[in-house]
């Protein structure tokens, strides 16, 4: 049983194939990374899945359902949820209201969303900041906000769009924390991200795009080894580097 | 915000509406009609804009058509009266549904396209209702509707003696739009008018049907304008296109509401307190000019507000409040550098 299955998602911009029939799955609790080069179409594959774009061909499902075509808040309402890489905080609401409104969707009860909206805020340690406008926070405070504001709806399949870019080693470590801290609340995670180091120890599988084509998909482990995704994306050196520390760690 | 900091706001409310409730015991304000009449604009003015504050101000999209609502809601009231020779309330019932259909008739496509084309549509609809009014014979065309003399009271929502019944029918409106708008504000349909106006693809993210959201905000808001509209006819004890159905009109529910602050509860009270005088009273001034003076004194108020702070009067008064409670707290640094 799959969680979500993208099947032959193709998506053109003109002469342009931002996606071209990509396919892959992504099975319940697990986490699986999204990764490729600048301008590989991991966006786009989001703004697809959530229904923020209508795909030019294939067909998306999502927890026993097709969700091709559908409108995004209804996607969302089944449980699929994003962030967005350029951030997108509603910004003369509070950080606290931006939660909020997330919260609501697991129902309409203002006790409970409240104290949804609380919670999340703390995992994502944007208390000192909950009653400010969101529009005012530094840019690490607003990813954190994408991430606990897609946090609060509840949602079976979270997608975040590189919520660690830009932000320092420690935050990106918290990062971390923050994200095996919604996996073993039972949440599945699909997580595009550039920082390698971040992504290869917590995903379960990898898919890798390149030039809007899959080009490889496996556990961290095979995808180091892989010689198109060296070439593609990671480079020689880098993948030594990923090897060197898998070598280390099986000796420690 | 926490929840004491909304209780005491909502005491403050309270404290407001108590204090207006009580304003026709003193004899002095009571036996002023100027005075009542006055207030009872000021209430009837902060309600108007209230309703357009819903889908104007929260919900970020400006309707240029409100006269349109509030006029089909002063027909209403006036065509039972005076064509069918019945009590307002029905009228007032039919005028409240039929103000809701049209602005979602008109808004259905608008709100499924971007940019300006609400606001541009809204537009286009005062003209098309005020021409088609004016020539229409069932709903009494150019000439309007003149109310017969009925038996006065609650009933029949007329008074000839005194302007208090008005007054509390004013105050009734008020309390009852104001309250609307301020459980709205703290429940999730309040979240969700906002989420949509500060980013309407996030929303959507975020599992909010804006479509939806928007429709329903622009039926209450034009119900509701309606509703107001019909006290305005059962006021003045007439109803006519120009009178009710005009661009000034609808320029009075936007400018009020921009001018005391679009987006919170207070804004459109500051603003109708500041604007309804200054328009009485240069009426009073001026009264053969007719009706341009005020609005040119809306209009060079507006220009200053949005130079100066574009949140409106309730921006102002945030600011000032703020700048107290920093001086207090500058006051209070200081004591503690001079204590031994
Ligand atoms: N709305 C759009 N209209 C036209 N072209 C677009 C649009 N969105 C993306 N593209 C193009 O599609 C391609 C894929 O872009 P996308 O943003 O999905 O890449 P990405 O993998 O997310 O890159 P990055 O790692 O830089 O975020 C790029 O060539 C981009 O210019
Ligand atoms: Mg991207």
């Amino acid at each position: 049983m799959t969680l979500l299955e993208v099947r032959e998602v193709t998506k053109k911009f003109g002469a342009l194939v931002a996606n071209d029939k990509v396919s892959f799955t992504v099975d319940p609790g697990t986490i699986v990374g999204l990764i490729g080069p600048n301008g590989a179409g991991k966006t786009t594959l989001f703004n697809c899945i959530s229904g923020l774009y209508a795909i030019s061909a294939g067909r998306i499902f999502f927890d026993g359902t097709e969700i091709t075509g559908l409108p995004s808040f209804r996607i969302a309402r089944l449980g699929a949820v994003r962030t967005f890489q350029v951030v997108r905080p509603l910004k003369e609401m509070t950080v606290f209201d931006n939660v909020l409104v997330g919260a609501f969707l697991q129902g309409a009860g203002n006790a409970r969303a409240r104290a949804t909206a609380e919670e999340c805020i703390r995992i994502c340690n944007l208390t000192e900041y909950a009653d400010k406008p969101a529009g005012d926070l530094p840019i690490g405070g607003k990813k954190r906000l994408e991430l606990a504001r897609a946090l609060a709806t509840g949602p079976k399949l979270l997608m975040l769009d590189e919520v660690m870019a830009g932000l320092t080693s420690t935050e990106v470590k918290g990062a971390m924390e923050v994200i095996h801290d919604i996996r073993r609340k039972g949440i599945t995670l699909l997580i595009v991200e550039h920082i390698m180091e971040a992504i290869m120890p917590i995903a379960d599988k990898v898919v890798v795009l390149d030039g809007g084509i899959k080009i490889a998909e496996g556990p961290p482990d095979r995808i180091i080894d892989d010689e198109r995704v060296i070439s593609a994306y990671l480079g020689t050196k880098f993948s030594r580097r990923l090897q060197a520390r898998r070598e280390e760690s099986k000796h420690a | 915000m926490n929840h004491r900091a909304l209780k005491r706001k909502d005491l403050f409310w309270l404290a407001l509406v108590v204090l207006l409730a009580l304003m026709p015991a003193v004899s002095a304000v009571a036996t002023n009609t100027f005075l009542m009449h006055v207030l009872i604009l000021i209430l009837l003015f902060s309600a108007m804009a209230q309703t357009w504050n819903i889908i104007g101000g929260y919900g970020g999209q400006t309707s240029f058509g409100h006269s349109v609502f509030f006029g089909i809601g002063a027909y209403g009231a006036g065509m039972a009266v005076v064509t069918y020779g019945l009590s307002p309330w029905p009228g007032i019932g039919i005028g409240m549904v039929a103000a809701a259909a049209v602005a979602v008739l008109i808004s259905y496509p608008c709100f499924k396209l971007s940019g300006h084309y609400f606001a541009i549509a809204t537009f286009a609809i005062v003209e098309i209702f005020h021409r088609m009014f004016l020539v229409w014979y069932w709903v009494g065309g150019a000439l309007g509707l003149d109310y017969p003399v009925v038996e006065q009271g609650l009933k029949n929502f007329m008074w000839y003696d005194t302007k208090t019944g008005y007054y509390y029918g004013a105050l009734a409106l008020f309390v009852l739009v104001f309250g609307i708008v301020r459980f709205l504000e703290s429940h999730r349909f309040g979240y969700y008018l906002r989420a949509v106006r500060e980013g309407q693809e996030t929303a959507e993210s975020l599992g909010v049907n804006s479509q939806a959201i928007k429709l329903t905000a622009m039926a209450l808001s034009a119900a509701l304008a309606a509703m107001c509209g019909a006290f305005f006819g059962q006021y003045n004890l007439r109803v006519d296109p120009s009178m009710v159905m005009s661009l000034d009109m609808s320029m009075k529910f936007v400018l009020v509401t921009i001018l005391g602050g679009a987006g919170t509860l207070a804004g459109p009270l500051l603003g109708a307190a500041v604007l309804i005088p200054l328009q009485e009273y240069t009426r009073a001034l001026w009264g053969g000019l007719g009706g341009g003076v005020d609005l040119i004194v809306f209009g060079v108020l507006i220009i200053i507000i949005v130079i100066k702070q574009p949140a409106g009067i309730s921006g102002m008064v945030r600011d000032i409040a703020k700048h107290i409670e920093r001086r207090r707290a500058a006051a209070k640094g200081g004591t503690s550098i001079d204590a031994p």
